[in-house]
């Protein structure tokens, strides 16, 4: 138990990021990754001072490397995707050593990286200072449909249980001697996918009823209202108004 | 003679496949009252249990909670009169945390604010775990979580309490430490079983529900001392156990 990627997700501290409330950070990151995609791409000094701004923040937690660096993972299909970029895009060609590469592609790509992760090192900054239960009060609290919150409190709440049913199941699939080796298997591992989603659904099913005999009538309560201060607001708006003056800058200049 | 807090008349119930549960059962539970609702598998205790608080309609008789007749327009009511544990503490521990879990019935009741934390931290400390108010459910020992599940129905404060085979993948000290917890509640107890022992620690009585009728009512150690009647609806204490 307690073994599931949810699990890791937050990391316990004391910060600043980890004192505001929900709901403010929520809106800074989204307003911040949206500012900072709005910057043209081609002033790499600017994203790169962007870029920074978000490893400060970042650093700000005060949260281990070794717990921070994994969840950087997310971003490397996109790094792949810029790496291929200069060979695949088109436009006037410059050499770069003994290959020649793309101008335009070299700088999308450029802008890529930069852009991407800046706004993944933000989202961790996020994830790693929030707990689950406040990220799902902070979707309530920005009036994000119902039925979405609840999908997202029961992913939090429920990862961990399907996660061991899944490990069990394999358990048992290996203890009667079975090995996925070849093509062959695909219909066993097929059908504990199968037995996996009834199993769920059915556990839904209780979920229900359960919810149902506390008095539940389609709405979820607001258990624990949140509330922020307009200096708790303009703390979190702080990277996306740096963004915003980046943006605007550049283009003015 | 009071208001019974539960009053069953002649419910009988058949799920839409076809198949017949329930064939007029009738059960009365007074306050303070802790009953033991025994019974083989597949005797229809569970789709009793779901007709108490009206998730299930009855085809013929009626369910009467506290002089409340079970029906559509009195179920928020019904469903803070009956708290219904269910078994798996997985199903009904579905928020993200202990504390918004425990809210969750009387905010559905319309509480809020230092009310609601009240009856939250009330319930908590009434199973004993009120130190794991900010925990996640998936962090905690089953024995622990089976606690919280009681809890989260007590915030409503029930009328009568309905478990689902509270014993069940207990350890025998876990299992020993609810019997306390359920001895000391103020509540009224109508507990589903098949933990024989268990049902003659903690009810004075017990009903032997079996194939769809009620066919004993009366006080545990009488009906479990039947030899007839144990057999004849495949009822049997744990070998070396005497009553």
């Amino acid at each position: 138990m307690g073994s599931g990627p949810g699990a890791h997700l937050h990391v316990e501290g004391t910060t600043l990021l980890h004192r505001m409330s929900p709901h403010t950070k929520l809106v800074g990151l989204l307003a911040f990754v949206v500012l900072v995609v709005s910057v043209p791409r081609d002033a790499t000094v600017a994203l790169l001072a962007l870029l920074l701004l978000a490893v400060a923040v970042l650093l700000s937690a005060r949260v281990p490397a070794r717990s921070v660096l994994p969840r950087l993972a997310v971003e490397l299909p996109f790094l792949l995707f810029a790496l291929l970029l200069p060979f695949v895009a088109v436009g006037p060609r410059v050499a770069l050593g003994p290959l020649t590469v793309s101008q335009p592609g070299v700088e999308a790509a450029g802008a890529l990286v930069l852009k991407g992760t800046a706004g993944v090192v933000a989202a961790v900054a996020f994830s790693v200072t929030t707990r689950p239960r406040d990220l799902v009060r902070a979707l309530q609290h920005l009036r994000v449909p119902d039925p979405l919150v609840v999908i997202a409190s029961f992913m939090v709440r429920y990862v961990d249980v399907v996660t061991d049913q899944l490990r069990r199941m394999r358990v048992a699939r290996a203890s009667r001697g079975f090995r996925a080796t070849s093509v062959r298997s695909w219909p066993v591992l097929a059908a504990g996918t199968g037995a996996l989603f009834i199993r769920s659904y059915e556990r839904g099913e209780r979920v229900h009823l359960a919810m149902v005999s506390r008095g539940w009538s389609g709405r979820m309560p607001v258990t624990a209202p949140l509330a922020a201060a307009p200096r708790e607001w303009a703390v979190a708006l702080v990277p996306a108004a740096l963004a915003a003056a980046v943006s605007v800058g550049v283009r003015l200049g | 003679m009071s208001v019974p807090v539960l009053d069953v008349r002649g419910v009988a119930y058949a799920y839409p496949g076809g198949h017949q549960a329930l064939y007029g059962v009738d059960l009365h539970v007074h306050r303070g009252e802790r009953v033991a609702l025994l019974g083989p598998n597949g005797a229809g205790k569970t789709t009793l249990v779901l007709h108490l608080n009206g998730i299930l309609v009855p085809g013929a008789g009626s369910v009467v909670v506290s002089g409340l007749p079970v029906s559509d327009e009195n179920l928020l009511e019904v469903r803070r009169r009956v708290g219904i544990v269910f078994q798996d503490p997985d199903d009904q521990l579905f928020m993200p945390s202990v504390r918004d879990d425990v809210a969750f019935g009387p905010a559905n009741l319309g509480l809020r604010g230092a009310e609601l934390e009240d009856r939250v931290v009330e319930a908590l400390t009434a199973v004993g775990v009120a130190d794991l108010a900010d925990r996640a459910p998936h962090h905690l020992s089953f024995g622990q979580r089976r606690r919280v599940a009681i809890a989260t129905v007590l915030a409503m404060r029930p009328e009568i309490l309905v478990l689902d085979e509270p014993s069940s993948n207990l350890d025998p000290a876990s299992r020993r430490e609810l019997a306390g917890i359920l001895r000391s509640l103020d509540v009224t107890v109508l507990m589903v079983t098949h933990d024989l022992p268990y049902a003659v620690e903690l009810c004075e009585r017990s009903v032997v529900l079996s194939e769809g009728t009620v066919v004993a009512d009366g006080p545990t150690r009488a009906l479990l001392g039947d030899a007839r009647l144990m057999a004849r609806h495949r009822l049997e204490l744990p070998v070396g156990f005497s009553i």
